[in-house]
């Protein structure tokens, strides 16, 4: 844990519920990350997975600090986020960017290429002014782009380029980190790979941290180094890439890695799938005890009683399951 | 980590640059294809630089009476006839022009900027700030527009003439009669009308703020005033270009229906409500006073509705990429 370029330590961020016309009251809580302890490697790819609405997204929000922190310490180069002050987190923003998931969405529609990649250059004085073309032509090069299309918009462009015109702009402030929120997810399959390979070159050539978040194992599984498994809020198992999908430990993993397809139809054909009854509980109105137990199939009396804290089972391995000697 | 390679951006650009479509480029492709947007575009445009041109080319005078003349329908002397006292149509159809598309436009514009402003605020803070704003707006919605535009009047009119007779120091100016209840004129009107683009600019604003690049912007440690300014007014403004548009007409006919009614522009002075006005009274027996002002307002109205039709039609992108 000595070269962690992001910490997370215990946390929470929670939505109110308002209900009421003119007095507005508070009547509930969402409670879409809930107790979140992680930390990322100089260098690592981190893949956090977890089915939709699990607080994955915002997750990646709160580390962002694009929502505010109910609890909690995100910890970037020795720096807390949650207590900065405005300025102080906007110089941060250098260390961190985030690609989103869809990019139709995530571009200024108005603005070309060349303006939305120099934008963050001249706001964070990153060079001199007459480099700058040169620095958006470099940077469009860096992620597989002409720069002969600086001048065009972005909707002159498919959906891959856009993403690839995201990341430049994410790379624009040489952070240390990027946080890619399902970034394939919107994209076709056969673009999906190019896009992968793409961020897992990026990450070889400039050493870069990668969080990247899918709700799908497949995606996640060749470029992490280590995967997080997310339920409800909370890291349910966390572990090298390769032990975690081999070896699932938690059943809800289990059940997650069950799901990945395999290209052999033989093998295919007679895989034994978990299939997990019912959707996952309400971030309002969590069960009591292991949020996981309603549609657990190794569920037992013990389960309802506490919400099981996350232990490491072995070394760099850590799951929260109170029945992990027993399944 | 990354070190640009060139100083020069000749060096590291050897292929020529691709020129992209910009929206508002594509929409001016498409509102050049709507004939009739263009020719409404055209039409204004002559009236305008009629209406400014016209009275210092030929000389004309829209006061000078001629009580002997009377009223005579148009011939080559006075093109557009002449009225009651004398006076010539045309003159004060270019002169009545001039206070009419001034009203449109200033007050349409007064309407603008405080609407785009107020509503983008209410938009961006949201909560209290916006429930706050908007109820205002809500109240202001409520106020019968007669009954304020009179109470305005009423009580505005020692304002009003200390304006004019401060005015009437400068020799320049002295003939500017009337001003201080012009400027009433438009701050009425525009403070009627800025409550409609305020409510659309707030909606706008909403829909646009948990964008994913309004997001990144602010991921990428942009200001606020950066990301209100560049970020989402550029993406709202399609509406707001059309809904101004569709403004201006609205507030000509304001104009002429608070004249007609004697809360516009005094005698001597003239314009196109006063006129209309005039020749209404009139149209029995002098055809010619109700007709010539009728049918250029109307002009007017339809040139601005069909170009602001063809705007919409323009700027609507989900008509545009589909």
């Amino acid at each position: 844990m000595s070269d962690a370029i992001i910490e997370l330590r215990d946390v929470k961020t929670h939505f109110p519920i308002y209900q009421g016309f003119l007095l507005k009251k508070p009547v509930g809580m969402v409670k879409a990350v809930d107790g979140v302890t992680l930390s990322i490697q100089r260098g690592e790819v981190l893949g956090l997975v977890g089915e939709s609405g699990c607080g994955k997204s915002t997750l990646a929000r709160t580390i962002m600090q694009l929502v505010p922190t109910t609890s909690g310490m995100v910890i970037i180069e020795g720096r807390n986020l949650t207590q900065g002050t405005a300025a102080s987190l906007r110089q941060t923003r250098r260390e961190m960017q985030m690609v989103f998931q869809d990019p139709y969405a995530s571009l200024n529609p108005r603005l070309t290429v060349f303006a939305t990649l120099a934008e963050p250059l001249i706001v964070h004085k990153i060079c001199p002014a007459d480099q700058i073309t040169a620095r958006v032509a470099m940077l469009m090069e860096l992620v597989g782009l002409a720069p002969r299309f600086m001048q065009k918009y972005p909707h002159e462009f498919s959906g891959g380029q856009r993403q690839r015109i995201a990341i430049a702009r994410a790379l624009a402030l040489e952070p240390k980190i990027i946080i890619a929120d399902e970034p394939v997810s919107a994209l076709d399959v056969s673009i999906q790979a190019q896009i992968l390979n793409l961020l897992a070159d990026l990450r070889r050539q400039m050493n870069l941290s990668l969080i990247f978040i899918a709700h799908d194992l497949s995606v996640v599984k060749h470029i992490s180094d280590r995967i997080a498994v997310m339920y409800l809020g909370k890291i349910v198992e966390l572990g090298p890439a390769a032990d975690v999908i081999d070896r699932p430990r938690h059943p809800y993993t289990q059940a997650l890695v069950s799901a990945i397809p395999t290209p052999n139809p033989d093998v295919e054909r007679n895989r034994q799938r978990i299939v997990l009854a019912g959707d996952p509980p309400s971030p309002i109105h969590p069960p009591v005890g292991c949020p996981f137990h309603p549609r657990c199939p190794h569920m037992q009396e013990k389960c309802k009683a506490a919400v099981p804290p996350l232990v490491r089972i072995e070394d760099g391995r850590e799951v929260a399951c109170v029945r992990i000697g027993e399944i | 980590m990354i070190a640009p390679t060139s100083s020069s951006s000749a060096a590291v650009l050897p292929e020529p640059l691709e020129r992209g479509t910009s929206l508002w480029r594509d929409a001016w492709s498409r509102l050049r294809k709507n004939h009739l947007a263009v020719l409404g575009g055209v039409v204004l445009l002559v009236l305008a630089l009629a209406c400014v041109l016209g009275p210092l080319i030929f000389h004309l005078s829209y006061q000078n009476q001629n009580l002997d003349l009377g009223a005579t329908p148009p011939g080559p002397q006075h093109w557009l006839g002449t009225d009651t006292l004398g006076r010539d149509l045309l003159a004060r159809l270019l002169y009545g022009g001039r206070i009419s598309l001034m009203v449109g436009l200033v007050a349409s514009l007064v309407a603008l900027v405080i609407g785009v402003t107020y509503g983008a605020v209410a938009g961006f803070f949201g909560g209290k700030l916006d429930s706050v704003m908007m109820r205002i707006v809500d109240i202001m919605y409520a106020l019968p527009f007669t009954v304020f535009v009179i109470l305005m009047m009423v009580f505005l009119k020692e304002p009003m003439q200390a304006v004019d007779a401060w005015l009437s120091r400068f020799a320049l100016l002295s003939n500017l009669q009337g001003v201080g209840k012009i400027l009433l004129l438009f701050g009425a009107i525009g403070a009627v009308e800025w409550l409609t683009m305020a409510r659309i600019v707030r909606g706008q604003i909403l829909s646009i703020k948990r964008m994913e690049y309004i997001e990144a912007a602010r991921a990428l440690g942009y200001g606020r005033r950066r990301i209100i300014f560049r970020h989402m007014i550029p993406n709202i403004l399609g509406p707001v270009v059309v809904y101004t548009t569709l403004t201006i007409p609205a507030v000509m006919l304001l104009e002429s229906f608070l004249s007609f009614l004697g809360l516009g522009v005094d005698a001597p002075m003239s314009s196109w409500g006063t006129l209309i006005k005039d020749g209404a009274e009139k149209m029995e027996e002098f055809w010619w006073l109700l007709v010539f002002p009728g049918g250029v307002f109307s002009l007017t109205l339809f040139s601005l509705n069909f170009l602001g039709d063809g705007l919409r039609d323009a700027l609507d992108v989900r008509a545009s990429k589909d």
